[in-house]
């Protein structure tokens, strides 16, 4: 508890200065407001519920999102590596758009989609589908063959060795896969609220950004970062768990 | 030195196999060149030959695990096409579940199977308990040495009760002593069971005393050198004193030793 404690120093840092240079002057009170300020916004939107309204309806869209991109990445991913048909349709495709900039679907989600949760859900899945398809792909593909091998001579089917072996096997590329997509579902969920929408976080730090309440607007944009963190570690440890059988 | 040895049908039938490797980079590697042997119906086949002439190669061909190119494997009087739980493998380097425990590992293949859930649980035990992993079932195959994760290997496809078993050196990672415990555990199962049992080792004193028949191959690329008969009239511990064992023994040595001196001389 204490090494967690001491870890997390340079950030306590981080905060001191800030509140500091703030207060001091050294920082210029219109460039960021005393983090005694913010913390205050921060309590006083809790309390008015914004926060946890517009928190619940970001964190929907996220979880429906990523977990649409994780079931749908990962089928597509093994059945890429081991069915050829289904490799020579997605290949091309996956190629074609994985380096593409994901934010740059905002305007044609909205567009057909609308200000509401189906645009934001959609371009979430898409976004973070092709990071799990990939290595998803790449997992499977690496799988050993006398493992596949084994399976088969134990009796079992060709679709029973996809599901039993490769997919556990492939697991460990496939959490990682889902880490990023998890970081980058953050990232596209903030900015298509920020460019267009009528709830969410990223909508409430657009809103009080123009209506010139700086000190609430840090205290969401804090928010979103410490809820991405808490989400990190979260997984990290999920992960960790899933995977004990590697020592 | 071949003889009739019993007049059983064949149960393994390899006629006139090559296999070319061609790896993604590299030149193509011709491992077996017109290989022709036949296994009889229960009979246990050692098969000896240097490191590289092909024997992991043979028996994924017989596994049905690699296509054959060139020539005709027969099991049980049908063409190979795939793998099958009438033809176990234990694999030269275990390949266990990592993500299983040793009991998961042993079940897998009794769960293909379609025996009930306690049923498979007590057999598994059973080969748990058989190769000595008593104390280990829910330990994961990173959690154990390399003699133990050829014990659960060894397990795992003795549990399913194959009726042809293909063994990939399957003791080269035990002691001497667990060693000679798993030959007397295999030639017993070997018995009672009547299995066909094609055995890959480097021991040829091993080779000799359990199988009925040594089949030597040469160097890379791989044949069938020579067949030597190994069934003795004596039997047990004074086996190894006896005059024809000791023999016999010191004849596939000398077989054994050209080869890898051909083998060295090839790779020089
Ligand atoms: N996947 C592969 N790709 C290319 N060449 C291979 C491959 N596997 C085996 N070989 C080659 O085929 C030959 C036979 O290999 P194999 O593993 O069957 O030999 P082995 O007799 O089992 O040797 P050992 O006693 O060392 O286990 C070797 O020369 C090896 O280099
Ligand atoms: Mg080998």
């Amino acid at each position: 508890m204490t090494a967690t404690l001491w870890r997390y120093t340079p950030l306590l840092l981080i905060f001191v200065i800030w509140e500091a240079g703030t207060q001091t002057g050294i920082i210029s009170k219109w460039a960021l407001p005393t983090f005694s300020a913010v913390v205050a916004a921060w309590l006083s939107l809790m309390q008015g519920g914004e926060l946890l309204y517009h928190a619940a309806a970001s964190l929907m869209r996220g979880f429906a999102g990523l977990g649409l991109a994780i079931i749908v990445g990962t089928t597509l991913g093994v059945l890429m590596a081991w069915v050829k048909p289904v490799r020579l349709i997605f290949n091309p495709i996956v190629q074609l758009f994985y380096p593409m900039p994901k934010s740059a679907l905002i305007p044609i989600m909205i567009l057909w989609l609308g200000l509401g949760h189906a645009s934001k859900i959609v371009l979430i899945f898409l976004g973070c589908m092709l990071p799990v398809t990939i290595s998803a792909f790449n997992g499977a593909r690496g799988v050993e063959p006398v493992l596949i091998w084994s399976a088969r001579s134990l009796g079992a089917t060709r679709g029973q060795v996809l599901r039993e072996i490769i997919l556990p096997a492939a697991m460990p590329e496939i959490l990682a896969g889902i880490r990023t997509a998890l970081a980058l579902s953050f990232v596209l969920l903030v900015s298509s609220e920020l460019v267009i929408a009528r709830e969410g976080l990223g909508y409430l730090i657009g809103w009080l950004g123009d209506g010139g309440v700086y000190a609430s607007m840090f205290a969401v944009v804090l928010t979103v970062a410490g809820l991405g963190f808490v989400a990190d570690r979260l997984y990290l440890m999920l992960m960790k768990r899933s995977l004990a059988w590697r020592e | 030195m071949t003889s009739d040895g019993g007049s059983g049908a064949a149960a393994i039938r390899v006629e006139g196999v090559s296999h070319r490797y061609l790896p993604a980079r590299g030149k193509p590697v011709l491992a077996l060149d017109h290989v022709s042997l036949e296994v009889r119906e229960r009979e246990f086949l050692a098969l000896l030959g240097p490191s590289g002439c092909g024997k992991s190669t043979l028996l994924y061909l017989i596994g049905g695990f690699l296509p054959i190119g060139e020539g005709l494997i027969e099991v049980g009087g049908k063409r190979v096409s795939e793998p099958g739980p009438d033809r176990g493998i234990v694999f030269q380097h275990f390949a266990l579940f990592p993500w299983k425990t040793v009991r998961e590992n042993v079940t897998y293949g009794l769960a293909k199977q379609g025996l009930p859930r306690d049923e498979q649980t007590r057999r598994a035990q059973e080969f748990i308990d058989l190769v000595k992993l008593s104390g280990f079932e829910d330990a994961y195959p990173a959690q154990l040495s390399g003699g133990m994760k050829q014990r659960a290997a060894l397990a795992r496809t003795l549990a399913i009760d194959p009726a042809i078993l293909l063994m990939d050196e399957p003791f080269g990672a035990l002691d001497a002593q667990t060693r000679i415990l798993m030959q007397e555990e295999l030639l017993s199962i070997w018995q009672r069971r009547r299995k066909t049992v094609v055995f890959v080792t480097h021991d040829v004193q091993e080779a000799v005393y359990l199988a009925e028949r040594v089949a030597v191959m040469s160097a890379r690329p791989g044949r069938i050198k020579e067949i030597v008969d190994t069934r003795f009239s004596v039997s047990g511990p004074a086996l190894f004193k006896s005059p024809e064992f000791v023999e016999r023994v010191d004849h596939v040595w000398n077989l054994v030793r050209g080869e890898a001196i051909a083998a060295q001389g090839g790779a020089a």
